[in-house]
């Protein structure tokens, strides 16, 4: 019996939230190092959705909107003022966790065209761990502090602070790339944004400061899936991140 | 027993339970609005977006705190508490993580389950993480899937539809659910894994 069939019941009591004592612990310690238990726990609470979707029972009080609203009302606007330094704290100190992040959007692509048929599986599991530790050295690169950066520019000219976005819609995925940046004042940052094609208010990518040589990085913040970008903009604002721009611009360029 | 899962409406459902109980919402023109476009809009602080979002799915989150708790005031708290938390924290859900609908289900079950049981919770909801095949973000789409969920309870064993309830509405572990029903363990363990295999299926090309 392999690993995986071994585990094949318990993870669906897992996901359940049914399991526990030693075979919890043995399964979340078999989790950590099997990414095919961990997609199959994923579909296991995805089949748990369909489950729930088809419960049946009466429409909520008809008070309920107009309390949530109202509740609403006396929340601070905009959960994203205080996820931005989370965001950004999560960002930075670990590559491992920006790699684990690559990992999860890596297998969760492979995973929409992956066959059932067992060989099918080696085979594109040996493609995922060829993807993954080439993700890997990819963003040990990126966000290495030693990593030599070098701005290419036209003989004699100045070196000019440039950023480079690189970004996907369809996955939310974005690697962002900032070179020869002014060093500024204490609290005070550049923050990176994104500015909808759909003419919504410009949304807070992440806020950034720049290392000593002016070099700095914004790497698969979380954003939603299938938002098209008109353009990418930076501005200064306070470190903790801002609800809307500060004029002015100081960088912006088209998508 | 799933029966009983149902039972606050006709088995099988009539058109009327149908708009009752499934969150599927009227033919409201807001629901032209993906669920990405109010996610967006939720991350820039629009309270409208919460409407929409209530609008569209409401039911069937508190149709599922319902089930669990059988107590409406709890179901509502539970109901407010799921979209509260949006609000505060939109980044909890990923879109590239699966469907929204999905994951609010599983967000209001997993809430309903931990007061249920009176426990902490054991998983934040940004943690959750959910792979699902079919759409889910229109009316008709929503329709079909539960449909073929229904097709496929309908097609379990009442003993399989009763692990499966109180694992997934009970929050029963499977050493309970055996005591319970007098299953041997691995008997229980496997209906309950069938099962949630058995509604995936449903839905494979």
């Amino acid at each position: 019996m392999s690993a995986h069939e071994q585990f094949a019941d318990n993870l669906a009591l897992y996901a359940l939230g049914s399991l526990e004592g030693s075979e919890r612990a043995a399964l979340q310690a078999h989790l950590a190092e099997c990414a095919a238990c961990r997609r199959e726990l994923q579909k296991l609470c995805g089949d748990m959705g369909l489950l729930g979707l088809a419960t049946m029972g009466p429409a909520p009080p008809a008070g309920a909107r107009a309390r949530l609203l109202s509740a609403l009302a006396k929340e601070p606007r905009g959960g994203m003022v205080r996820k931005q330094p989370a965001r950004w704290s999560l960002l930075m100190p670990a590559t491992a966790a920006i790699v684990l992040a690559m990992i999860s959007i890596v297998l969760w692509r492979q995973n929409n065209t992956l066959r059932r048929d067992l060989a099918q599986q080696l085979k594109q599991s040996g493609e995922n761990q060829v993807e993954v530790k080439r993700a890997r050295e990819v963003l040990a690169l990126l966000s290495a502090p030693d990593a030599v950066r070098v701005t290419l520019v036209a003989t004699n000219a100045k070196p000019q602070p440039q950023g480079k976005a690189i970004y996907r819609p369809q996955t939310g995925s974005l690697v962002f790339l900032a070179s020869n940046f002014a060093t500024l004042p204490p609290q005070k940052a550049y923050e990176l944004w994104l500015l909808p094609t759909s003419g919504a208010a410009p949304i807070p990518v992440g806020v950034f400061k720049p290392d000593s040589r002016g070099s700095a990085s914004v790497l698969m913040p979380s954003l939603p899936k299938d938002l098209q970008a008109k353009a990418f903009a930076i501005t200064i604002e306070p470190e903790t991140g801002s609800t809307s721009p500060t004029m002015p611009i100081i960088l912006a360029g088209e998508a | 027993m799933w029966d009983t899962i149902c039972s606050r409406a006709s088995w099988p459902p009539s058109a009327d339970s149908e708009s009752r109980g499934i969150g599927l919402a009227s033919t409201r023109p807001e629901l032209s609005v993906s669920d990405a476009e109010i996610i967006t809009r939720i991350y820039s602080g629009d309270e409208g977006a919460m409407a929409l979002l209530y609008d569209r799915y409401s039911s069937v989150v508190y149709a599922v705190a319902l089930r669990v708790l059988s107590d409406g005031s709890a179901a509502e708290d539970i109901l407010q508490d799921v979209f509260i938390q949006l609000w505060r924290n939109p980044q909890a859900f990923n879109a590239s993580r699966g469907s929204l609908a999905a994951w609010l289900v599983v967000i209001a079950r997993n809430r309903a389950i931990d007061q249920l049981r009176k426990r902490r919770p054991e998983v934040e909801a940004a943690e959750i993480v959910i792979s699902v095949d079919p759409e889910l973000e229109s009316t008709a789409e929503r329709k079909l899937a539960i449909e073929k969920v229904r097709t496929v309870l309908a097609g379990m064993s009442a003993e399989q539809r009763a692990a499966l309830e109180m694992a997934f509405f009970e929050g029963l572990t499977h050493v309970e659910i055996a005591g319970k029903t007098g299953q041997p363990l691995g008997t229980v363990k496997t209906r309950i894994r069938s099962g949630l295999l058995a509604v995936r299926k449903a839905f494979a090309v």
